[in-house]
């Protein structure tokens, strides 16, 4: 148990739905999950495929313990070729729609094919349903959620949605679920709008059980105390991810201007403590605190804009609370466009929830853009008449609207920044790696970030491997290479249980570990989920390999490489990168055009 | 003396612990959908409130069965549901001003908070002290206590 035992396969080319046992074979090898699901999607398509074409397969998929008494049960994640990076994508969300899907029976949702129409499904149990969504399409994430919980006269249900950016292939369209929750990295909501998928909504009520109870609730209840006292999950309750923005200044690895500077001026004014500042007309911006599912931590943050801000004065519309700034929307809307106007920040990620667009991947994007426009390559004619100056939050809000609703030049910035600084002829100026956007932690200062940045398999990410501790203790890129592959096979793990990376602050591979083995038939142990762990991540590399990806994508852009950081603790300094790498391959056993071995595969059960 | 639940909204993130342990107390399953208490979210979820049955001294939902399938559970003060004597006509749900009593299509008769026969799995599961089990009497008084402790600090 902990499994459902169940996959729900819908092909949408052909509107039919059916279920299939769980092939727990793969269960025992892959946990679950992202794991799970990476085993599945390497069967059923072909990693060369274009990402946007109806054989490219899109999969939901809950862990064993999603949908437990375990804290931060409220995981899935989505599995698919993402258009953005032409790699694996795997996007992990919060909120409630993942037990949900947990509840109502399965582990896994395959989508295959392309609807003829849009269509959405609805699922209440075993009771499943294709239907049209000529209502729906065009509307955005927030509307499609009321307008499904009013048709359906059900309160209970929850959604997954796609807004205009996913129908019309906003290049990092998110899946948002319940309102502010996203499966938001690589644009896993395009591929949605390319199959005419609008939006799941699922209803469950046939609960979860797990292998031996009783031994499974004296262990969370043992786990939990470890977590209730540890410092970083106070923090995280406290200030939400958003203290790390401070931290990261101090440091001076707080990307700033598109990567152009380290530490930003005006970081005060949106940070923790930004955030709880009265402004002039004395309205404070956060509000409280919220958790997603069956999470003990409730890092997230509610807050509401200033009635009388310029962004919000003549639209009533947005005056209400919704989710508020966690860091890497604070940092993208913020020190990487220049800005730091709190308000603003918090409508652009208002806007980003309601049309279904990724923050970090749309701020810096606009960072790029702001860039050639203050060096000239674009102007006020490329932008809608629009001053792309970094620092302009006016900027900020038009410009999320604009793509969100792919209008005028939000169309060029809906490709993301790797194509639109090409088609400007300064590809430079991406910064970002496999054509996905850096979250906010710059390389210079964190060289085993620079390292998991550029090995991550579904390109620039900040959650799929953990340095921080050896990045802060020593700034050269020494030492980096084992730690970044532990942690990334640690990751891989802890995504495939159905639980959140919050708790890790708290929890290594024995707490992960036993919360496994009390839910989970068969023996558990540290080292076999670390090795599933490990699998999963190669398993994700084998899939790069195959849609064409080679060692060359494993790279950073020339400014980290090249131009030394120019303030901060590593001033001076650069990514050093062609040290670290040469050496993680060898430490995952990889060639060193990094491929892995025969021996590699066959120790891992992939040959 | 009897002690009741004692429920600050204020304090509520939503993570829906108390749903999932009413529901393992109750079914042996992790099933927020049989769970006897409920969240519900307002605007965007600024708001959760916690919701459930206090216990009325004089229960509506008793007095509307008409098969006296709802009694007085001596050691707790609940008002229990006796599963096999409710025949599930639903009139309880009606009489309850709270709409605290609800059907459910599993058992094929009502449900409501039992309590959990004086140690009730909400309040021990709530991270934040959203639920708390207290004597009866002081389910008022502690927000008279915060208020008077605000007033207090302008005094």
């Amino acid at each position: 148990m902990g499994w459902q035992r169940k996959v729900l396969r819908v092909d949408l080319t052909n509107g039919t739905v059916r279920e299939e046992p769980l092939n727990m074979e793969w269960a025992f090898q892959y946990i679950g999950e992202r794991g799970l699901a990476t085993r599945y999607l390497m069967e059923n398509m072909d990693p060369k495929v274009d990402a946007m074409s109806p054989e490219n397969v899109l999969i939901f998929a809950t862990g064993p313990l999603t949908g437990t008494m375990a804290s931060t049960s409220g995981r899935y994640a989505v599995i698919t070729k993402g258009p953005l990076t032409n790699a694996i994508a795997c996007s992990n969300s919060g909120g409630k729609f993942g037990a949900e899907l947990k509840y109502a029976g399965y582990d896994l949702l395959i989508l295959e094919g392309k609807s003829p129409r849009p269509v959405y499904l609805h699922i209440l149990d075993d009771a499943v349903e294709i239907v049209p969504a000529d209502d729906l399409w065009g509307k955005s994430v927030w509307d499609t959620e009321a307008w499904l919980k009013s048709t359906h006269q059900n309160p209970h249900l929850k959604v997954a949605s796609i807004g205009v950016a996913g129908e019309r292939g906003v290049h990092y369209a998110c899946i948002v679920n319940d309102l502010h929750r996203a499966a938001g990295r690589s644009g896993v909501g395009a591929v949605m709008g390319s199959k005419n998928l609008k939006a799941i909504a699922v209803r469950g009520t046939r609960g979860v059980t797990v292998d031996d109870p009783d031994r499974f609730m004296k262990v969370v209840k043992e786990v939990n105390a470890l977590l209730v006292d540890d410092p970083g999950r106070k923090g995280l309750t406290k200030h939400g991810t958003n203290a790390m923005m401070a931290s990261m200044e101090e440091f001076g690895a707080l990307p700033t201007r598109n990567f152009q500077e380290v530490q930003f001026e005006g970081q005060d004014k949106i940070n923790h403590r930004g955030v709880r500042a009265r402004n002039r007309n004395g309205h404070v911006n956060l509000i409280t605190n919220k958790a997603c599912f069956g999470c003990t931590i409730a890092c997230g943050r509610i807050a509401d804009i200033d009635h009388n801000h310029f962004t919000i004065v003549n639209r009533k519309e947005y005056w209400h609370a919704s989710g508020g700034l966690e860091y890497e929307t604070a940092y993208a809307f913020g020190p990487v466009v220049g800005i730091d106007d709190v308000d603003a920040l918090t409508f652009a990620g208002y806007l980003m929830n309601e049309h279904g667009m990724d923050p970090i991947s749309f701020g810096v994007t606009l960072a790029a853009a702001m860039e050639l426009y203050e060096m000239g390559v674009i102007s006020k004619e490329d932008t809608d008449g629009v001053a792309l100056n970094f620092g302009n939050p006016e900027a900020l809000t038009v410009m999320a609207e604009k793509t969100g609703k792919y209008e005028g030049f939000g169309q060029v910035l809906g490709l993301g920044s790797k194509r639109m600084c090409e088609k400007y002829g300064h590809p430079e100026l991406f910064m970002g790696v496999k054509g996905q956007e850096f979250a906010g932690y710059d390389s210079r200062a964190l060289q085993g970030m620079g390292l998991g940045y550029a090995t991550s398999n579904r390109g620039a990410c900040h959650l799929k491997h953990d340095t921080f501790e050896v990045d802060m203790d020593d700034q050269s890129g020494n030492g980096k290479a084992k730690p970044c592959k532990e942690s990334q096979d640690f990751v891989a793990m802890l995504d495939s249980t159905g639980l959140c990376l919050f708790p890790a602050s708290a929890w290594g591979a024995p707490q992960f570990q036993q919360m496994l083995d009390a839910a989970c038939e068969g023996d558990w142990t540290e080292e076999r989920i670390l090795e599933c762990g490990e699998r999963t991540w190669t398993l994700e590399r084998q899939f790069n390999l195959a849609a064409g990806l080679t060692a060359a994508d494993d790279t950073l852009p020339p400014r980290l490489l090249k131009d030394p950081a120019p303030s901060g603790t590593a001033r001076g300094k650069v990514c050093e990168l062609d040290k670290m790498l040469p050496e993680y391959y060898s430490e995952r056993g990889w060639t060193g055009d990094g491929i892995p071995t025969r021996d590699t595969l066959d120790r891992l059960g992939l040959a | 003396m009897y002690k009741s639940l004692l429920i600050d909204p204020a304090k509520c993130t939503s993570c829906l612990q108390c749903e999932m342990a009413c529901s393992y107390e109750h079914t042996g399953a992790f099933n927020p959908a049989r769970s006897r208490i409920k969240i519900y979210e307002f605007e965007h979820g600024r708001y959760a409130i916690p919701f459930t049955c206090t216990q009325c001294e004089e229960a509506w939902c008793l007095h509307a069965c008409p098969v006296e399938a709802i009694t007085v559970n001596p050691a707790t003060g609940a008002k229990d549901v006796h599963e096999d004597v409710c025949v599930g006509c639903k009139v309880c749900t009606i009489a309850c001003p709270f709409g605290a009593v609800n059907y459910d299509r599993e058992t094929k008769t009502v449900v409501k908070c039992d309590l959990c026969g004086g140690d009730p799995k909400c309040a021990e599961a709530c991270p934040t002290d959203a639920i708390t089990y207290v004597d009866e009497e002081w389910t008022g008084y502690e927000r008279m206590r915060q208020y008077a402790e605000r007033t207090h600090q302008f005094s």
